[in-house]
């Protein structure tokens, strides 16, 4: 190396290339390469799995009902002066009866009356009837003066205001409905009337189950891990495999048990009775209400809890709590002062894991969880399959989304995803 | 743990007043699981335990439950489903998420983080919202009640415990092994197969318990995407418990809980496996 002069060309391979571009080629082809790995599953999901839930937080804006059957409809109405007329001038009420008339001979009505429905209740039988009605009118007529006729809601502000906001291409109707919020006559933002505000009381009930779900897991799973984390190997294995079989088990099986356990003529009430804390009359219901969904949540999710716990216990060295003790500590204090603290970062994560998990939780809260037990979910899956408002639905599952994916994020900066564990 | 020779009374008190505090902690997690597999061997139609099953006479107890399920046609065509949609789902699963393992683990790869988010958000979005979300776009596409359908759903959520798994499982691996294949001659597939795999083969076999697992466990989207035609166990038992509730649902449970004892203990075995291999125990 000493008779290569320090400025003569630099260092190449045996084809000529320099070193350094040749190694920077063969690292950009290794990047590609472990790239090239990962592209199947990530195309694979966005195209399965990503995409699809693209769309359905999409849904939740996307308002194409009237483009589609009414098109002339949006355009006329936003020309509407709001400020300067009560109700449209008539040219523009025109071109929406004729968008109805022909909406009728088109067959398809129903879209706009359900549309119209979800912002104005009760307007479904006003659009349908009103439709049926212009269809018939033929030649030239004062429009407004006809419809008025027809229903004299034509003739409110209210009812042209509906339809300017449910005729638009985009909205934030089913969004701000999912937060019981509406649109008043004037455009503003306000509170959907009494009777209809379910979805925030909702969203809270959801949290807070949630929450009491956390805190009763981290009540019951805290002596458990502790215990095992502190016994020989031999036994804790033991005592673990009472925390994995729950684990591993159907959770429609989990669900089933604690159905025969605590419903009415159930194991649990069977004991009470036979030991005489309660007639055979008094037998208490504790399943198809919140009790039912909160006992059983806790038992399916209590695992999550316990298995973060026991690897952050598992390494806390007790011999900072003898050293507490022999310094003249009572054991409560060096439990509370050494031993407590360590094991917090253990207690964060299952926690965080355990309220992501209850938040999105459907099944169990289905099948126990009566009328009074219905968490978030559950209403997704209502207007999902029952009142068939995907739009609501989305909106509601993308307020949800967002939720999770804010403390996923919080759970990825405290734990990070690399050192989740299973098993 | 052990209770010293010098503890006080209060000592003694709280030690044992703790353990059996444990002790109903215990119950209370495994309890709901013991009770299902007596109960389901009931002659009667209840569901608790009669006066004749209390006092064990033998009359009591039956298999009735369980030919019922072998001769209910639903109940076999459901089992059938559940393997079928399972099995497919964990090749399928497997295959992507070892490979996307492989790439994941190598710590030059760009946007490595960012990757993994993306690749394990299956796991971390609401079953719920999942299932609404395929549903919606199966549907426009034409695979909503169709096996490809759910299997390519079930695949979606079975590939993040495949990444997770085998990733953990290549954290310890030591790449100059493949570079020293590579060097003796092997091409990638050979280097691949007769080296990597089967080091990393108790990880990527745990990884497909786990998808499997999922599949076959799995209802939310089942409720959505599925027919008649593709309904799997767990969504015979839902409309078991919510429609016709009958003992049935017991005998399922019970055949279901047996079946995880056998996945767990599979597991287990991988699990020390994969240590020994690994030098982290002395096995």
């Amino acid at each position: 190396m000493a008779d290569i002069p320090a400025n003569q060309a630099t260092l190449t391979t045996a084809d000529g290339v320099p070193l350094k571009t040749k190694l920077r080629q063969t690292q950009r082809r290794m990047k590609m390469r472990a790239l090239g790995l990962v592209l199947p599953l990530l195309a694979f999901i966005a195209v399965t799995f990503i995409w699809p839930i693209g769309l359905m937080v999409y849904r939740g804006v996307d308002n194409p009902v009237f483009s589609e059957v009414m098109p002339n409809t949006n355009a006329a109405l936003a020309r509407w002066d709001t400020q300067a007329d009560e109700i449209p001038p008539e040219d523009i009420v025109a071109i929406v009866a004729r968008d109805l008339a022909q909406a009728r001979r088109d067959k398809t009505m129903g879209r706009v009356a359900t549309r119209m429905n979800y912002d104005l209740p009760g307007s479904r039988s006003l659009i349908t009837s009103s439709a049926r009605k212009l269809a018939k009118i033929e030649g030239d007529v004062v429009w407004t003066e006809e419809m008025v006729k027809i229903d004299k809601r034509w003739g409110e502000r209210k009812t042209w205001m509906a339809m300017r906001l449910a005729s638009e291409r985009y909205t934030m109707a089913f969004y701000m409905a999912a937060l019981d919020r509406t649109f008043d006559e004037d455009g503003n933002i306000t509170m959907q009337p009494e009777e209809r505000q379910i979805y925030v009381t909702l969203f809270l009930r959801t949290v807070w189950v949630s929450l009491l779900i956390t805190v009763l897991c981290i009540l019951l799973a805290y002596p458990i891990s502790y215990l095992m984390a502190t016994l020989p190997l031999r036994t804790s294995n033991l005592l673990m495999v009472m925390v994995l079989l729950p684990f591993w088990t159907s959770l429609l099986v989990r669900t089933t048990s604690w159905i025969v356990l605590l419903q009415k003529q159930g194991v649990l009430n069977d004991i009470l009775v036979f030991i005489g804390v309660f007639s055979d009359e008094g037998r208490i219901r504790m399943i198809y209400n919140m009790t039912g969904t909160v006992i059983a949540m806790t038992h399916i999710l209590l695992p999550f809890m316990v298995l973060p716990l026991y690897s952050v216990m598992k390494t806390i060295s007790p011999s900072y709590v003898r050293a507490a003790r022999s310094l003249g500590a009572t054991p409560a204090r060096a439990f509370w002062k050494i031993y407590f603290p360590q094991s917090v970062p253990g207690i964060g994560a299952g926690s965080i894991l355990v309220f992501i998990l209850a938040v999105g939780y459907y099944i169990t809260p289905a099948l126990v969880g009566g009328e009074s037990g219905q968490l978030i979910s559950n209403f997704i899956a209502f207007h999902m399959q029952k009142s068939l408002n995907w739009s609501l639905a989305a909106a509601l599952g993308g307020i949800l989304l967002g939720g999770v994916l804010a403390l996923y994020w919080i759970y990825n900066k405290l734990v990070g995803i690399d050192n989740m564990k299973m098993g | 743990m052990a209770l010293p020779a010098y503890a006080t009374p209060l000592d003694r008190i709280w030690h044992y007043g703790f353990r059996i505090g444990c002790g109903a902690i215990f119950v209370f997690l495994i309890a709901p699981i013991l009770v299902i597999i007596p109960l389901s061997f009931n002659a009667e139609p209840y569901f608790t335990f009669t006066a004749g099953m209390l006092r064990l006479d033998p009359d009591a107890f039956g298999l009735r439950w369980y030919e019922d399920i072998i001769t209910n046609e639903q109940w076999m065509h459901s089992i059938k489903n559940s393997f079928i949609i399972g099995i497919s789902a964990t090749i399928l699963s497997v295959t992507l998420g070892t490979l996307a393992a492989l790439g994941l683990s190598r710590s030059y790869l760009p946007y490595r983080t960012a990757l993994m988010g993306l690749l394990i958000s299956p796991m971390i979005v609401p079953l719920i919202i999942s299932a609404a979300g395929m549903f919606f776009f199966y549907s426009n596409i034409g695979l909503a009640q169709t096996y490809p359908g759910i299997i390519l759903a079930h695949t979606a959520l079975g590939t993040p415990f495949v990444v997770i798994t085998v990733t953990a499982t290549l954290v310890g691996f030591d790449h100059s092994l493949t570079r020293a294949a590579q060097n003796l001659g092997a091409d990638p597939a050979t280097t691949f197969f007769k080296v990597q795999m089967p080091l990393i083969l108790p990880g990527v076999i745990s990884g497909g318990l786990f998808a499997f697992v999922t599949s076959f466990d799995e209802v939310v989207v089942v409720l959505f995407l599925s027919g008649f035609e593709q309904r799997t166990v767990p969504r015979q038992m839902w409309a078991g418990i919510r429609e016709q509730i009958s003992p049935t649902i017991l005998a399922v449970a019970t055949l279901l809980i047996t079946f995880s004892i056998i996945l767990m203990t599979g597991l287990e075995l991988l699990r020390r496996r994969n240590e020994r291999l690994r030098g982290l125990s002395p096995g």
